[in-house]
């Protein structure tokens, strides 16, 4: 089933300048209940955005007008801890569609991914310097261009590029799905069973 | 032949196809489900209008969300109560068998699925659980996946994954007396810290991992995600052998021989390349206790918090944030301060011998005034065995009462929650803000730690009570 292609973004940023955020803390346990993949985004980060009677918590990041956009900037080892996909839907479901760090848990990743959210991997430093850029100025805006694999601050940053598998680029640039995949090579899949059973 | 790690040998053999430039089509011998990482798999499958490739390589068990108490009556929380039934009516519709709540063989997924022969050396296991590491104890592949994975695994039993690197963790030497599994892999952690073994597999070996219980390699598997490895496991050996022979399914099983001499094979060839090595000296391990807000952060019990000058300068805002959200200063001292809750139970110690240990040490004892204990089963097994062995009488006797099975206070998805601001020690897996409700303390410990601040109501060193 084909998803949302992912080609160029164009967008300012919301910073989240911590360390090892865990999934734990982008959709809190007591939201999985849901049996469906829509409706997460109201409870991302949300015993960070609001107290327990529900009020906006002053200071973050989140509750601050001056910060909006479809770029979520976080500190080293974002996406730690349990493997809910949950996280990841909560993310798009908020509206973010990329997610910056200079270090990512695997499953979140690869969840990512698998929801057409791009995971940029950018150098420690260079993530400090953005960070800060966006702290100081919130309209900033950054320019992701996946085709390319370069990532620029606009108007006139240096570009750097980052890593992404071959086969998950073509997935997102053209809104494939690795089950259409795997379905199509299922004689494959069969043969495989048949060597194992054989003993090969 | 190039000497190949047991990792190489078991992934290598499972692979149907690698994808030019990406992933490899990986295929899964078993796979485990439950009831909150699943029910949007299936709608995946209904929307595309297919059924579940092979139904009998699936097993599902209800655990995240159920009480333990009252299994018998309906949950009351209606969300909860959907998900658990969702679950039965996707196994019944896609013809998968499923443990649900009340049947004899429910339980935690990664309790089960050892207990009950699916687990076995030399496979592929995957499950909607970052947890699944556990199972690499009887030297599998074992590693979590997201829900569109699960997805993949119904639809076609492959997942296209790629293969992570070899680390090798090695551990020399005896662990001391009072220090068990669970502080060995406490103290790694705070080694190598939550990421320091991210895109890793790791494989765990030397004298003091081959001493170990089937059961204390489970606690060290299980926790190798919370230093962001993909998974982790151990050879198998005479230890896994013998556990494997009293599951009377197994061991009725004709083939049972034959499996024992291919499974005796799974070991990593002697001049195998690891991409890192670590080596540990268990001798210097002491009980462990977790001070902040991720597993990362254990120091001996007898150590004190680090002092903020030690703290590198990116990670010190995260450190800050979360001694306020403990309640902790920076070079404070752990032991003797007081404890609200107590939590035994867990995919990482709520296994039979993590309740006689902790049965073992209150006998003659009696729970701390004040302090609420949750003994909660790792599974329906683990509860009977616990009930005919009399731990649960001795448990009674000390002030403790036996819950039944469940993930409970692990991540406090059904009503065994830690209300905010209180203190528990915990031999769960994750010291997470509000893992254990929103605004609970955790700290996370050895089952014998946990059984020392029941009876004293404080933070203590298991030894000094031996
Ligand atoms: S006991 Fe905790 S860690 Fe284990 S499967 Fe349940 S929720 Fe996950």
């Amino acid at each position: 089933m084909s998803k949302e292609k992912f080609n160029i973004l164009e967008s300012t940023c919301i910073p989240l300048p911590l360390e090892n955020i865990d999934t734990d803390q982008i959709i809190p346990a007591r939201f999985l209940s849901l049996t469906s993949r829509e409706g997460f985004g109201e409870y991302l980060f949300r015993d960070w955005r609001f107290d327990k009677s529900g009020n906006k918590i002053e200071g973050c990041v989140f509750n601050d007008p001056r910060y909006s956009g479809q770029v979520l900037v976080s500190g080293k080892n974002f996406g730690s801890g349990s493997s809910r996909e949950h996280a990841v839907w909560a993310i798009a479901g908020y509206g973010f569609r990329a997610v910056v760090s200079s270090f990512f848990a695997d499953i979140f990743r690869n969840n990512c991914l698998n929801n057409g959210i791009l995971p940029v991997v950018v150098k420690e430093d260079y993530l400090q310097n953005l960070l800060k850029t966006i702290k100081n100025d919130p309209s900033v805006t950054v320019r992701i261009d996946l085709e390319k694999q370069l990532f620029t601050v606009l108007p006139d940053g240096e570009s750097v590029s980052f890593e992404i598998n071959k086969y998950k680029k073509e997935c997102l640039l053209n809104g494939l799905d690795d089950i259409d995949y795997l379905l199509s090579i299922q004689d494959a899949i069969k043969a495989y069973e048949l060597r194992k059973t054989l003993g090969k | 032949m190039k000497p190949e790690t047991l990792f190489d040998k078991i992934w290598d053999s499972h692979v149907v196809k690698t994808i030019e430039g990406g992933p490899d089509v990986l295929y899964i011998d078993q796979h485990f489900i439950h009831e909150v990482t699943s029910p949007q798999a299936f709608d995946g499958l209904r929307a595309r209008g297919i059924n579940v490739f092979r139904p009998s390589m699936t097993l599902a068990t209800a655990d995240h969300n159920i009480p333990t108490q009252d299994q018998d009556l309906p949950i009351r929380d209606k969300l909860s109560r959907k998900q658990v039934e969702t679950l039965t009516r996707n196994c019944n519709e896609f013809g998968i068998t499923c443990y649900g709540l009340n049947d004899p063989h429910n339980g935690i997924v990664h309790v089960i699925g050892p207990e009950l022969g699916f687990t076995l050396p030399g496979m592929t296991i995957v499950c909607g659980d970052s947890h699944t590491s556990t199972h690499g104890a009887f030297g599998t592949v074992a590693f979590g996946i997201g829900t569109s994975e699960v997805e993949m695994v119904l639809a076609t039993q492959c997942i296209l994954q790629p293969k992570p690197r070899k680390m090798k963790i090695h551990v020399e030497g005896k662990l001391g007396k009072g220090v068990s599994a669970k502080d060995l892999i406490l103290y790694i952690i705070s080694q190598l810290s939550t990421s320091g073994a991210t895109a890793y597999f790791v494989e765990y070996a030397g004298p003091a991992i081959t001493a170990l219980s089937m059961e204390g390699r489970m606690t060290v598997c299980n926790m190798s995600i919370e230093m962001g490895a993909r998974g982790g496991l151990i050879a198998p050996d005479e230890t896994t052998f013998e556990y494997l022979r009293q599951i009377p399914s197994l061991a009725q099983d004709p083939d049972f021989h034959t499996h024992l001499g291919k499974w005796a094979q799974l070991k990593t060839d002697p001049d195998a390349v690891f991409d890192r090595e670590f080596t540990f000296d268990a001798g210097k391990i002491k009980p462990m206790i977790t001070y902040g807000t991720n597993p990362g952060m254990g120091i001996a019990i007898d150590e004190t918090i680090p002092a903020l000058e030690d703290i590198g300068d990116e990670t010190r805002t995260s450190f800050i944030k979360s001694l306020n959200y403990m309640g902790f200063t920076p070079g404070m001292k752990l032991a003797g301060q007081p404890v609200d809750y107590v939590f035994l139970g867990s995919c990482t110690n709520g296994r039979i011998e993590d309740l006689r240990t902790f049965a073992a040490f209150v006998k003659g004892r009696k729970k701390a005034p004040g302090v609420t204990a949750l003994i909660v089963p790792g599974s329906k097994k683990v509860e009977k065995q616990a009930i005919d062995e009399g731990l649960a009488a001795v448990l009674e006797e000390a002030g403790f009462s036996l819950r039944q099975p469940g993930c409970s206070s692990c991540l406090a998805m059904n009503e065994d929650k830690i209300p905010p601001g209180k203190y528990a020690v915990s031999t769960s897996n994750r010291n997470f803000e509000g893992r254990q409700g929103p605004g609970a303390r955790t700290l996370l410990a050895s089952p014998l730690t946990a059984a020392a601040a029941a009876v004293t109501g404080k933070i203590t060193d298991p030894g000094e009570l031996m």
